[in-house]
């Protein structure tokens, strides 16, 4: 059977994350939340996980590091040595202060775009992907809960349509859910 | 929710909802624009496209159509190299520094700031791509393998420090300003009626949908920026000053520049970002997001870095005597009265006595004082980066090398056309792209929203 979705629609950010306080407390499973700006305390409140990006960032920065230490080592030290201006170039670590500005940028290169890259797509935001929430407006000023009812296997769909009724819901809507990406 | 005291200056004035900030950027870029802005457009690129034409001629004639000469080899070019990535830093500044401690007014002025770096990042660039003489082979800056023997770049050289950090800067700011447009462009597109204006915004948004999930990562992905971009800010401009504090040209080398170069930028910065800002809110009519309180906030930016680059510049005279070296002290002795008198005490006007008016409150809240003061300050910091480069390099060590340097017609028609081509790209992003944080500026209508602060805002205020 396929799979059936809720959409309770609300129009403000406060409502929606104290109805969804009450719902999760209630034993529903809010699967997503859509909204034109991100609702502060949301997360813990319908189980967001803290994102790694800023871990990969960190590594990604470390990669860039590395390999600019390399590339400074091979080129100016290893391949083609020159003396160029007094400066020292007999070892890496002699010559580093000169390397410093171009350590730093391509540290901080590779760190932004590894991890814009990164964002884009663990989002599935790309160009050309389809949108996939429910409503226009959850882009202007409504805030909608997805709720799949394959993720609340405890509850009927009417038990939670009673639920949803309790909060300051404006509309609720039940269809087929599609996946769209 | 976070509190804010009562007898702080809202930041959006007027009873304004959710919807209302959506309403008041979209409707510049759905409905027709004003005839003004079709006029302003059309000089800009005119006066751009003369600029591109006189670098066509530029690159096909050779760096002898401008004034330079073998005592001043540097003139107009760097000038304007420097002229422009000191007005990129203020946006990024905006977006990044700001974000990092917490001010929630940058959020009605971050978008436009970013675009005005970009822009301006974009006609810096162009000053060392040209001025190389041999564009076709500029690629030769790039540490690649090649058949000459493997010949490398010199990583000790701060002109190629300066091709890294800039090409980084250009592309981090490019980068954490679109991230930033992609929940913006996703409301367009869902508004957008005409089927060309859907796929456009369709295909600019990326398939936004404003999950949850989506905007967690979003957060941290600004803020990652964030701390990433605003040691580039520090970091860019103190190796642009390396390429004149790591000579040994008397009024060049001198470890004050890199402190001096930054304060510089962000003050020149945030005076154009006053600029474009003070015509943009009468034009967009945004007057109820951009108002005295950002304007006030700004002018004192401008005031305290503008003070830092006259303590600069008094230290720098101080230093030219105490050091004894009589060549530093020639070099400012000809600053002050030598050919170029004039351009100096320009620069000392403009750049010392203006922000100096900025601790009068009643001219800081000025919106007409503050429009004549920005442009008197991007003046002054043009004739600062000219000063520096020209009347240091005219007159150095030997006399008998001593010349004049005089800007050709190219010299200015590359400039002016700098110009005209920053205002064309801002023009457009004006008419086709969010001027506002319009997802940023929802987030702070409920602390600091006019009619949520005097309690006048429609109901939900008992959901606490």
């Amino acid at each position: 059977m396929a799979d059936r979705v809720i959409y309770a629609t609300y129009d403000d950010d406060e409502t929606l994350k104290n109805s969804a306080k009450k719902l999760v407390s209630g034993g529903v499973h809010i699967s997503d939340v859509f909204s034109p700006f991100p609702i502060h305390g949301i997360d813990p409140i319908i189980g967001v996980k803290h994102t790694r990006l800023g871990i990969a960032a960190f590594m990604l920065g470390i990669t860039g590091l590395a390999l600019a230490v390399l590339g400074f080592k091979l080129i100016m030290i290893d391949d083609w040595p020159m003396n160029i201006g007094g400066k020292p170039n007999f070892t890496l670590l002699e010559n580093y202060p000169a390397f410093v500005p171009i350590s730093f940028e391509f540290t901080v290169l590779f760190a932004a775009h590894g991890m814009a890259l990164l964002y884009l797509f663990r989002n599935k935001t790309l160009p050309g992907m389809p949108a996939d929430n429910p409503y226009p407006r959850t882009t202007d000023d409504r805030f909608v809960m997805e709720i799949r009812l394959s993720e609340n296997h405890g509850m009927s769909a009417s038990e939670i349509h009673t639920k949803i009724k309790e909060t300051s819901v404006i509309e609720i809507e039940e269809k087929d859910y599609v996946v769209i990406k | 929710m976070h509190k804010e005291s009562a007898i702080r200056e809202p930041l959006i004035l007027g009873h304004k909802t959710y919807h209302d900030i959506t309403e008041d950027v979209c409707r510049s870029i759905e409905g027709k624009a004003p005839k003004a802005w079709y006029i302003m457009l059309g000089i800009a690129m005119l006066v751009g496209l003369y600029g591109v034409g006189c670098i066509c001629y530029l690159l096909g004639t050779g760096i002898g159509t401008w004034g330079l000469n073998k005592t001043v080899e540097w003139a107009w070019d760097i000038t304007n190299f420097v002229w422009w990535v000191g007005i990129g830093h203020a946006g990024t500044l905006i977006s990044a520094v700001l974000l990092l401690f917490r001010q929630r007014w940058r959020m009605a002025i971050n978008r436009s700031a970013e675009a005005m770096t970009i822009f301006a990042v974009f006609m810096a660039g162009l000053f060392p791509l040209i001025h190389m003489g041999r564009l076709w082979v500029g690629y030769w800056v790039m540490p690649i393998p090649n058949q000459f023997g493997s010949l490398w770049v010199n990583f000790n050289s701060p002109l190629l420090w300066d091709v890294f950090a800039i090409s980084t800067y250009l592309s981090v700011s490019l980068v954490f300003w679109y991230i930033g447009l992609i929940p913006d462009f996703a409301t367009i597109r869902d508004r957008a009626k005409s089927p060309v204006a859907k796929k456009a915004y369709s295909i600019l948004s990326f398939g936004w949908s404003g999950r949850a999930k989506h905007w967690n990562r979003f957060e941290i992905v600004s803020l990652v920026l964030a701390g990433l971009a605003t040691p580039l800010v520090f970091s860019v401009h103190s190796i642009v000053s390396f390429d004149f504090a790591t000579s040994v040209i008397p009024g060049w080398h001198t470890t004050i520049f890199p402190p001096y170069f930054v304060a510089g930028a962000v003050f020149s910065g945030f005076a154009m970002v006053q600029t474009l800002l003070l015509i943009l809110r009468k034009g967009m009519k945004l007057e109820a997001y951009i108002h005295t309180k950002h304007v006030e906030y700004m002018n004192i930016v401008i005031m305290v870095t503008g003070s830092i680059v006259g303590v600069a510049y008094l230290t720098e005279l101080f230093i030219s005597w105490y050091s004894g070296v009589e060549y530093e002290s020639y070099a400012f002795i000809n600053r002050a009265t030598g050919p170029y008198w004039w351009a100096y005490w320009s620069m000392m006007t403009c750049n010392v006595i203006s922000p100096q008016l900025m601790w009068i409150r009643k001219l800081r809240r000025s919106l007409l004082f503050t429009f004549f003061i920005s442009i008197v300050v991007n003046i002054g910091m043009w004739f600062e980066r000219f000063v520096i480069i020209v009347t240091s390099i005219h007159r150095d060590y030997l006399p008998s090398a001593w010349s004049m340097f005089y800007p050709t017609w190219v010299d200015i028609g590359i400039f002016i056309g700098t110009l005209g081509l920053f205002f064309s790209f801002y023009l457009l992003f004006a008419r086709y792209f969010p001027v506002l944080a319009i997802s940023e500026l929802k987030t702070i209508l409920k602390i600091s929203g006019e009619s949520y602060k005097n309690g006048t805002a429609p109901g939900h205020n008992d959901h606490h």
